[in-house]
C-alpha cells in the first residue's frame, strides 16, 4: 500500500492560506491515491487516524463566505448541508454564510472507516461527524489563536460566535479579516469539542442549501454538463449481459448528419458499439439505427421463471451456514399444525435514479479529466486511469451534483465509466458525454439480485417461536469485487443475509443459511439491500405469529425482542404513544400494519393505514418512528424518512419488478417498469425522532424495509390473505 | 313518418301481374316490421329510403364490419366507460396515470395535449391528431371492467341520439368519413420503440363503405341474444 | 436539418435541426438551457415538462416540428412569474427537494394546475400532479406546498 503526497505539499497543507483566489488551487490538494485494497479491508488493520488539513474542508473568502468542502456525492439525502452544518457548528460559523461544494476525487477526503470516497451504507454522518467537529473546532481554535495573538490575550479569553471572535474587552474581529493570520497558525493536534448543549444548528431544523437552485433550473447535474467541443455517446449494447460485437453496419448512423464516430468499444464483459455525434439526440438516433450482428455463445441467458423455480429447489436444502444457534433438533419436537412453512419470491429491481447514468471525461494522454456524479469516486478513478493507461493521480474527477443514485452509483466494477474512459480514449483530447438513455438503464443490469426465502418456524404453546429455520437464495452481490474479502464470510455474502442474521428478535434455535447460484446477470445493491427482502420476511412472519397468537402486533414485537434491543424498543415506544390514537379510530374499510426494522444501526417502527382502491393498496398515512442516535438534521431526517418509505413502495407496484425471458430483460421504461407515482406513495407521513445521544447512524436506507411488511401486514387484515411474494400484481 | 316503405323499384312495375306485386308489398312490409321492431328508439330518425340493394342483412353485415373497426384498439381505447384511457393492443390502463378529467381532456398538468399534438410524433413514438380527447361516457363502448360491449349494445348506443351526439345516420357516416381522430386510427403512426402501430381490420375506404351501407340499410342493431 | 424559429421564454430563438427532434433536446442542447431535463424520453416522467401555449407539455416527446408559434415557457422563466415564484417559494420554504432532478417538471406541473385551479382541492393535487415521477418519493411535501402556495396567492 502505497501513500505518496506531492512533494512540497505536506507541510504547506497546514499552512496554506484560507484565501482562495480561484478553484484551480484546489487541485493542489490531489494526492496519490491508496492502490490496491481499501483500508479496512486490510487483514487485522485498523485504519490510521487521520490527518485532515482544515484548509482541505473550510474556507473563509474575503466577502466573509464559508465555502465548505462535502466529503460525499449529494444525491437528494442532504449531506450537501447537515456535513457543513456540524463543521460550521464547532468553528461558530455564521451559517448564513455557509456554501457549500461537492469534493473532487482526493485523499483527503475519503471515507475515514472504510478508506475509499464514497457514499452507501447510509455512513455519510456516521462516519464524518466526528471528523467534521474536529474539522470545525480545530478552524475555530486557528482563527481564535490568530485573533488572541493580535490582542496579545490567552485564547481561552475570547470567545466565537456567529464568524465573529470576541476579545475580553469588548475586541471583535471577524473571521474574513483572522483567514490569512489563523492560516499561519499551527493546526491543533487536538481540539475540544462542543457540549451538545452548545449546539447552534446540529439538532434543529437547518433547510437544504441547495433548494433554491434546484427550483428554478439553474443547478448543474452530470447530465447537465456542457464542455467547449465537447461530443456526446450513446451505447448500444447486446441484448444478452456478456455478449460480444460479431459485426456492425453503420450505414445508416453514418448517414447521420452529427455522427461523428461509431467504433466497438470493450466492457467489463463482452463488447458493445459507441456512437459518438454533436448532440445526444443524434447519437441516440443513430445508435437506434444501428444493426448490430451479436455472438452471444458467451452469454448465458437467464430466464426469471427457470430461476424462480431452481431457487425454489435449492431452498429445500440448507445451504452455506450464516447463524446456527442453538439446537436444530427442537424443530422436530413441534408437531407440524404448530408450523408455519412460508416460501418467499423477490424479483430483479432496477434503481432507476430520475437522472440517467453518465459520465464526461476528456483524455489528453498524459492526463484526464472526468464529471461524474459518483457514489464511488476512488474506484471510478482507478478504474478509469486503468483504462486510459494512466495512474489514478493522473485523473482529475470532479464530483457532479446526482439526480438519485439509491446505490446504482456504487459500482465495484465501474462499468459505465470504465465505457466512458473507453470512448474518451478513441476521441483523445475532446470531451466525450457518455449518456445512458433510460432504456439502457433499464435493461442494462446490476438490479437488485432475485430472492428465494424459505422459513420454517417451530411456534410454542405461548405462540412464541422455539425454531426457525431460514434458507435464503440469491446471487452475490460483492463476489469478484474487492469487498468480497471483507464481507463473504463462509461462503455467505453477509449482504444477503442481514436483516435476518443480525434481527434482534429473541429466537431460539435459529439457524440461517444461504446459496448463491451464479447467473449471467449482473447484480448491485440497491436501497437498503439485503434488508430489501430481509426485512419484508422477517416483518410478515412476526405479523402472522402475533395474529396466532391474538396478540397485538407492538406488543408481540416488544415480547419478542432482545431485552437490549434498545432503538427498536424505543421506536416501537413512541410509535405507540404517536400512534395509538389514530390506529383506534381507522374508518371501516381501513386496517393497520405494523412493522419495525434496524439496519445501518438505525432502528425504525412504522404503522400505515392502509385501504384498497381500484384493486391497489391506497396508503393514507404513516407514522414512522426512527432513533438515529444524535439526529444531525432533523428536517433533513424526516425527508429520508419520507422518502424512504416511499421508494420501498417500488416493491410493491404492480409493474415493479424486472424479468428476464430467454436472457432478455423484458421492460423497457417506465411503462413497462413502474416505481411509485404520488398516488402510490403514502398520502401523508409524520416523523418521530427518538431523543439519543448516541453516535449518530444513518437514515437514508433505513425506512425502506419496514413499508413493504407494514403495507402488506395491513392488507392481510383487509383480504384475510398472505403475501409473500413480490412485487403485489394483484391483491 | 311510416319508416321501412318500400317505393316499388321500376323493375317491379315491368312485372304487372298482381301476384308479383302482392309479393313486393308483402316483403316491404317484412323489412319495414323487421326494421321497425330492431329499432325500438327511431322514432324521430331520419334516414335514407333503403334500396332494394341495402337490405337489412346487408345493413346488418355492414355492421359487423363497422362494429369491427370500432372495437379495434385504435378506436376503442379513447372509448372507456372509466375515468381513465387506455392504450397498447392489449388495451391496458394508460400508463402516467392519465385520467379523463371533467371533459376528457384530463386534468389541468396532465391533458391529453400535454402528450399528444395534432400530427403523429412519430421520432418519438406519440400518436397525435387535432384534439385529442377521450370521447364521453355516453360513447362508452366498454363496461367498468374494460370488457368490450356486445354488438347490440354498442349499435344501439351509436344509434341513440340521447348520446350520439344527437346524430341521424347522415351525421354519422360523415363522422366515420372526416373526423380527425377516426381518420387518425387509420393512420396511427410509430411507437417508440420504432414498430408502426396496428391497424383497424379495414382501411378508411372500407370502414367509409361499411358505413353507407349501413346507414342506408336504416342503421339496423342486430337483435340481443 | 431544417431552420425554426421559436419564442422561449419570450424571446425569439432560431434552430436548426433535424424536424424530429424533441422540444426538449432543442432546449437543452442548441440553447443551452438545462433546467428543462430528461427522465425516461417517452413522457412517462414528466421530468421534461414545460408550458406550451400555456399548455403543461411534456417536452420529450414534442418534436420541434410540431411547436409552430406557440409560445415555450420553461422552468427558467418561473421566478418571475406569480404562480412559479409561488411555487418556487414555498417549494423552499418547506424543503420539499432531495436529488432535485425531478423538481423543474414538479414545479412546472404544480404552476400549470395553480394557473387552472386556484385553489385545488387534495383531489385536483394528486391527479394533476399524478404523472410526475420522483424516485426520492417527496410527494408528501410537494401535496404540502402546493397547497401552501395556493394560500399565498391572491385569488
Amino acid at each position: 500500500m502505497l501513500e505518496t503526497l506531492t512533494t512540497g505539499n505536506v507541510l504547506d497543507l497546514t499552512r496554506r492560506s484560507f484565501l482562495r483566489v480561484s478553484a484551480s488551487t484546489a487541485g493542489g490538494l490531489l494526492v496519490s491515491m491508496y492502490l490496491g485494497l481499501p483500508l479496512a479491508a486490510q487483514e487485522g488493520a485498523q485504519p490510521k487516524p487521520k490527518a485532515y488539513p482544515p484548509d482541505a474542508f473550510a474556507q473563509i473568502r474575503p466577502d466573509g463566505k464559508i465555502l465548505i468542502t462535502v466529503n460525499r456525492l449529494e444525491f437528494g439525502q442532504g449531506v450537501y448541508t447537515s456535513l457543513p452544518m456540524i463543521l460550521a457548528d464547532e468553528m461558530d460559523a455564521d451559517w448564513s454564510q455557509v456554501i457549500a461544494e461537492l469534493a473532487p476525487a482526493a485523499d483527503v477526503y475519503k471515507d475515514p472507516l472504510y478508506g475509499i470516497q464514497m457514499v452507501g451504507g447510509s455512513g455519510s454522518i456516521a462516519h464524518s461527524f466526528q471528523q467534521y467537529r474536529e474539522l470545525g473546532a480545530k478552524t475555530r481554535a486557528m482563527l481564535v489563536a490568530a485573533a488572541a495573538d493580535q490582542w496579545k490575550v490567552a485564547p481561552d479569553q475570547c470567545r466565537a460566535e456567529a464568524s465573529v471572535v470576541h476579545g475580553p474587552s469588548g475586541q471583535l474581529a471577524k473571521y474574513a479579516e483572522l483567514a490569512q493570520a489563523a492560516a499561519k497558525q499551527p493546526v491543533p493536534a487536538t481540539v475540544q469539542l462542543k457540549d451538545p448543549s452548545q449546539f447552534r444548528f446540529v439538532g434543529k431544523h437547518v433547510r437544504r442549501l441547495d433548494s433554491r437552485p434546484k427550483c428554478d433550473g439553474s443547478i448543474k447535474f452530470g447530465l447537465d454538463l456542457d464542455l467547449p467541443g465537447m461530443k456526446t455517446a450513446v451505447v448500444a449494447h447486446s441484448p444478452v449481459f456478456g455478449g460480444r460485437v460479431k459485426t456492425f453496419d453503420d450505414k445508416a448512423a453514418r448517414s447521420m448528419e452529427g455522427v461523428r464516430e461509431v467504433f466497438e468499444i470493450p466492457l467489463v464483459r463482452g463488447t458493445a458499439v459507441a456512437v459518438v455525434a454533436d448532440k445526444f439526440w443524434t447519437a441516440k438516433q443513430g445508435r437506434d439505427r444501428m444493426k448490430i450482428d451479436w455472438d452471444l455463445s458467451a452469454a448465458k441467458p437467464a430466464d426469471s421463471a427457470q430461476l424462480f423455480a431452481d431457487y425454489k429447489e435449492l431452498a429445500h436444502s440448507p445451504g452455506n451456514v450464516a447463524v446456527n444457534r442453538g439446537d436444530q433438533k427442537a424443530m422436530d419436537a413441534v408437531a407440524t399444525s404448530n408450523r408455519i412453512v412460508a416460501e418467499y419470491e423477490f424479483p430483479y429491481l432496477a434503481h432507476t435514479p430520475m437522472e440517467p447514468l453518465n459520465t464526461t471525461i476528456r483524455f489528453d494522454g498524459d492526463r484526464a479529466e472526468v464529471w461524474a456524479g459518483s457514489q464511488f469516486q476512488t474506484v471510478d478513478q482507478m478504474a478509469i486511469a486503468e483504462v486510459l493507461g494512466l495512474k489514478p493521480e493522473q485523473v482529475t474527477f470532479h464530483t457532479e451534483m446526482a439526480g438519485g443514485g439509491f446505490g446504482r452509483r456504487a459500482v465495484p466494477d465501474s462499468h459505465v465509466q470504465r465505457e466512458a474512459a473507453a470512448i474518451a480514449k478513441r476521441l483523445r483530447g475532446t470531451p466525450v458525454k457518455l449518456v445512458w438513455t433510460r432504456e439502457d438503464d433499464v435493461q442494462g443490469g446490476y438490479y437488485r439480485p432475485m430472492h428465494v426465502h424459505r422459513i420454517e418456524i417451530g411456534i410454542g404453546h405461548d405462540g412464541m417461536p422455539v425454531a426457525w429455520r431460514h434458507v435464503i437464495v440469491g446471487q452475490s452481490i460483492l463476489t469478484g469485487t474487492p469487498f468480497a474479502a471483507l464481507l463473504i464470510k463462509n461462503g455467505v455474502d453477509e449482504t444477503a443475509v442481514e436483516g435476518t442474521v443480525d434481527t434482534h428478535y429473541n429466537i431460539p434455535n435459529f439457524h440461517v443459511s444461504a446459496h448463491h447460484p451464479q447467473v449471467n446477470v449482473p447484480v448491485l445493491w440497491w436501497r437498503s439491500v439485503g434488508h430489501t427482502h430481509s426485512g419484508f420476511v422477517m416483518e410478515t412472519l412476526v405479523d402472522e405469529l402475533a395474529t396466532r397468537a391474538k396478540t397485538d402486533p407492538i406488543a408481540y414485537r416488544l415480547k419478542l425482542l432482545s431485552p437490549d434491543a434498545k432503538k427498536l424498543r424505543a421506536c416501537l415506544a413512541l410509535l405507540e404513544e404517536k400512534s395509538t390514537a389514530w390506529r383506534k379510530s381507522v374508518p371501516r374499510n381501513h386496517a393497520v400494519g405494523i412493522a419495525c426494522h434496524e439496519s445501518f444501526e438505525t432502528g425504525v417502527a412504522c404503522a400505515v393505514e392502509v385501504s384498497i382502491e381500484d384493486q391497489r393498496p391506497r396508503i393514507h398515512r404513516a407514522t414512522i418512528t426512527v432513533d438515529p442516535g444524535v439526529a444531525v438534521n432533523p428536517l433533513t431526517i424526516e425527508s429520508q424518512m419520507q422518502g424512504g418509505l416511499g421508494f420501498g413502495v417500488t416493491q410493491l407496484m404492480a409493474k415493479g419488478a424486472i424479468t428476464l425471458k430467454n436472457g432478455r430483460v423484458e421492460q423497457r421504461n417506465f411503462d413497462g417498469y413502474t416505481p411509485p407515482y404520488i398516488k402510490d406513495a403514502p398520502v401523508a407521513v409524520d416523523v418521530h425522532i427518538v431523543p439519543d445521544t448516541e453516535k449518530p447512524s444513518g437514515c437514508g436506507e433505513p425506512p425502506v424495509p419496514v413499508i413493504t411488511p407494514a403495507v402488506v401486514n395491513a392488507l392481510a387484515k383487509l383480504t384475510g390473505k398472505r403475501y409473500r411474494s413480490l412485487p403485489l400484481a394483484s391483491i | 313518418m311510416m319508416v321501412g316503405h318500400v317505393a316499388p323499384s321500376g323493375a317491379a312495375r315491368k312485372f304487372s301481374a298482381m301476384h308479383f306485386g302482392k309479393i313486393v308489398l308483402l316483403f316491404a312490409s317484412l323489412v319495414a316490421l323487421a326494421a321497425w321492431t330492431s329499432n325500438p328508439r327511431r322514432e324521430g330518425q331520419q334516414s335514407a329510403p333503403p334500396t332494394v340493394a341495402t337490405t337489412r342483412t346487408d345493413g346488418l353485415a355492414a355492421w359487423q364490419q363497422v362494429y369491427s373497426v370500432l372495437t379495434h384498439p385504435r378506436c376503442i381505447n379513447c372509448h372507456t366507460a372509466t375515468n381513465y384511457p387506455q392504450q397498447g393492443d392489449d388495451r391496458h390502463r394508460h400508463f402516467a396515470n392519465v385520467l379523463r378529467g371533467p371533459e376528457g381532456k384530463g386534468v389541468p398538468a396532465l391533458q391529453c395535449v400535454t402528450c399528444h399534438q395534432t400530427a403523429n410524433a412519430d421520432s418519438t413514438g406519440v400518436p397525435g391528431a387535432h384534439d385529442w380527447h377521450l370521447a364521453p361516457f355516453s360513447m362508452k363502448w366498454q363496461d367498468l371492467n374494460d370488457k368490450i360491449l356486445s354488438s347490440t349494445e354498442i349499435c344501439r348506443s351509436l344509434t341513440d341520439r340521447s348520446k350520439n351526439d344527437n346524430r341521424d345516420g347522415a351525421a354519422l357516416l360523415k363522422h366515420n368519413t372526416e373526423e380527425p381522430l377516426v381518420l387518425w386510427a387509420f393512420q396511427p403512426g410509430r411507437r417508440s420503440d420504432g414498430s408502426m402501430r396496428t391497424l383497424p381490420p379495414l382501411t378508411h375506404e372500407e370502414f367509409v363503405t361499411a358505413t353507407r351501407t349501413w346507414v342506408e340499410a336504416g342503421t339496423p342493431c342486430p337483435q340481443t341474444r | 436539418m431544417e431552420i425554426y424559429t421559436i419564442t422561449v421564454n419570450g424571446l425569439s430563438k432560431q434552430v436548426t435541426v433535424d424536424p424530429g427532434t424533441p422540444l426538449l433536446w432543442v432546449l437543452r442542447e442548441e440553447l443551452k438551457m438545462t433546467g428543462t431535463k430528461y427522465g425516461c424520453g417517452i413522457a412517462a416522467c414528466g421530468a421534461c415538462t414545460v408550458h406550451l401555449g400555456g399548455v403543461a407539455t411534456r417536452s420529450c416527446v414534442v418534436p420541434i416540428s410540431l411547436v409552430g408559434s406557440r409560445p415555450v415557457v420553461t422552468i427558467e422563466a418561473m421566478a418571475t412569474d406569480p404562480v412559479g415564484r409561488a411555487v418556487q417559494d414555498e417549494w423552499v420554504s418547506l424543503d420539499v427537494v432531495q436529488c432535485g432532478y425531478c423538481q423543474s417538471g414538479q414545479i412546472m406541473s404544480a404552476a400549470a394546475l395553480l394557473k387552472s385551479i386556484p385553489k385545488p382541492t387534495d383531489k385536483d393535487i394528486e391527479e394533476s400532479m399524478g404523472g410526475n415521477l420522483c424516485r426520492c418519493a417527496t410527494y408528501v411535501r410537494i401535496r404540502e406546498a402546493i397547497k401552501s402556495a395556493s394560500q399565498q396567492l391572491k385569488v
